[in-house]
């Protein structure tokens, strides 16, 4: 198999991580050399093996439902790298 | 009192409950030997200034009883520190204070210990060379532009060079065992669901546990001790009962039963490491263990499974950094072009390629042909260990393919670099326990590690044999302090 450059440029917009030409070259020939060492697992034959989704063999456990930290609005809010007192600054999304 | 850095944890937590050493005179010398290694690159974050004085609080009103009483430690910086700056080696989080702490970090200096500092390692823990960290690579104590292994890198180098006397790292894929192994020291990757995974920033969440790196293998056994509970914090965590381990650790070994995988002996396996396996082999016999030679046929799916696993999960996981609650912003014309430029400027290259990987293995018409077939390979893989430990205690293993390499040696293959891993990453996708122990070295004196692997949650049954075979091998790491100014 093959990915090719639209494809990158595909995978690359759901990623959120934007390439330009020489970037996406540079990942297409990364990936399929990465592809190509993972089609290995189409020599195995797979049809009635139940997918393994978790090696912790546990059921969800229930809590009772109180808050147990302090508030930290503060705190959390300095993180951010914009911020106007008490919100979050985001690129402007409504016209 | 000799030089207090060349002591090892177990050394020093009973010179300071006997009153030999104070909490002050430990971390003024691992914080003067810290600040003079500058060279290896171990530190991202340093807070020598917070551990003295932590340390003289200490002695003021000493609490004895502790498992590490007034012990400073430095730690990877995966994991969460309330007020202290945690990284992951990453630019997108390069100025990111915690509002909380880790579970596992919790537990440290809930035993006494007191924070140094946070080390080096691969950027989001995605690494095998500690070379795609911002902050730059870390420099191998046992040879200069030699590589610490990865992802733990900056732990492996510090606990070998004695900048802390023992410290945390997390394992993926390998990411404790390999730089154990690089740097001739002991490191334990926990039973999955061992220890809790709050706190730590997240790379592949069926996969990535903490654990300790030590001197030695009694220290090891120590640290584990502290930092495996229970914890409700972490839906994966598994409440069974734990040991303690270091008071159990006990070097009678007597009629174990250990696997020797067939599957291990690779092609192209340099000489030196199949010797070394045969005298592992031999050291365990000596110990009165009995050996069985043992089939798990799909030792090879192993990797090309893992990497569909952990950059699928590692996508989901790191799709939190936007740019707008925390970490680095670039700015952009609108929202969607500010996530793109954030994530392609504050991302290292490594790190993007396992997130456009594991973005295309979840995608629309592939799903089904990577992720849920690397799950149905993950089960046979499991299913093998399930059938040999009908028959055997453990299973012995090298620990990696080969010694530690130089700086820029693998960085522009990617495929090479992931083969580091061939003999640890079966551990995580089944879920199991592994130790590196130190048991020789190549011919370049570089140090060779061997790998225990356990049942599930049976750290103790491996920290024994470990223990056992470490008096046998009696391995020396020749270190040389070339670093030091």
């Amino acid at each position: 198999m093959s990915i090719d450059l639209k494809t990158i440029k595909h995978i690359s917009k759901l990623s959120r991580i934007s390439v330009d030409e020489k970037k996406a070259e540079k990942l297409a020939g990364d990936l399929n050399s990465i592809f190509d060492f993972i089609e290995k697992l189409n020599e195995l034959k797979t049809d009635n093996v139940e997918p393994l989704t978790s090696v912790a063999e546990t059921t969800l456990k229930l809590r009772s439902d109180v808050v147990k930290s302090k508030n930290l609005r503060d705190q959390v809010i300095k993180n951010s790298p914009k911020e106007n007192e008490d919100y979050f600054v985001v690129p402007k999304v409504i016209e | 009192m000799s030089d207090i850095t060349k002591q090892s944890l177990s050394e020093l937590v009973e010179n300071i409950k006997s009153k030999k050493l104070s909490s002050s005179e430990v971390t003024k010398a691992f914080v003067q030997r810290s600040d003079k290694s500058k060279e290896l690159n171990t530190y991202i974050t340093e807070d020598y200034a917070n551990a003295l004085n932590k340390a003289k609080k200490f002695d003021e009103k000493p609490n004895l009883d502790l498992k590490l009483p007034g012990i400073p430690m430095a730690i990877k910086d995966l994991f969460c520190t309330r007020d202290l700056r945690t990284t992951a080696g990453s630019k997108i989080l390069n100025n990111f204070i915690p509002t909380y702490e880790s579970t596992v970090t919790q537990n440290i200096w809930n035993e006494g210990a007191i924070l140094m500092g946070k080390l080096n390692c691969d950027e989001f823990a995605m690494g095998s060379s500690n070379e795609t960290s911002f902050f730059g690579n870390v420099q191998n104590p046992i040879d200069k532009n030699l590589v610490p292994g990865g992802s733990s890198g900056g732990s492996s180098s510090a606990v070998a060079a004695k900048l802390t006397p023992i410290t945390i790292g997390t394992d993926t894929g390998g990411s404790i065992r390999q730089p154990a192994s690089f740097t001739g020291t002991v490191g334990l990757k926990p039973t999955y669901g061992s220890c809790s995974r709050y706190g730590i920033v997240a790379f592949a969440s069926s996969l990535d546990q903490a654990g300790p790196m030590a001197q030695n293998v009694k220290d090891c056994a120590l640290l584990q001790e502290v930092i495996s509970t229970y914890d409700e914090k972490d839906s994966t965590s598994i409440d069974f009962k734990r040991n303690e381990y270091s008071k159990e650790l006990t070097k009678d070994i007597k009629g174990k039963k250990i696997g020797i995988p067939k599957e291990y002996r690779v092609d192209g396996m340099p000489k030196e490491i199949e010797d070394l396996w045969k005298k592992g082999i031999e050291y365990a016999k000596d110990c009165g263990a009995e050996i069985i030679d043992i089939s798990l046929p799909h030792t090879n799916y192993a990797l090309p499974t893992y990497y569909i696993v952990a950059p699928a999960e590692a996508s989901s996981n790191l799709a939190r950094y936007d740019g707008v609650k925390y970490g680095f912003r670039a700015e952009g014309e609108n929202l969607i072009d500010m996530y793109e430029k954030t994530r392609s400027e504050g991302f290292g290259a490594e790190v993007q390629r396992r997130i456009m990987i594991g973005t295309y293995v979840l995608s629309s018409g592939y799903y089904d042909a990577y992720y849920l077939k690397a799950q149905k390979v993950r089960k046979l893989i499991k299913n093998d260990f399930d059938e040999v430990y009908k028959k055997v205690d453990a299973i012995l293993t090298p620990s990696t393919p080969s010694s530690a390499f130089k700086i820029g040696e693998k960085t522009n293959d990617p495929v090479s670099m992931y083969l580091n891993d061939i003999f640890t990453v079966p551990v995580n996708l089944a879920g199991l326990p592994g130790i590196s122990i130190p048991a020789g070295h190549d011919a370049k004196g570089y140090p060779l590690g061997l790998q225990i692997i356990g049942k599930a949650f049976d750290e103790q049954n491996i920290l024994n044999i470990a223990y056992a075979m470490e008096e046998k091998i009696n391995f020396k790491n020749n270190i040389t302090d070339w670093w030091i100014k």
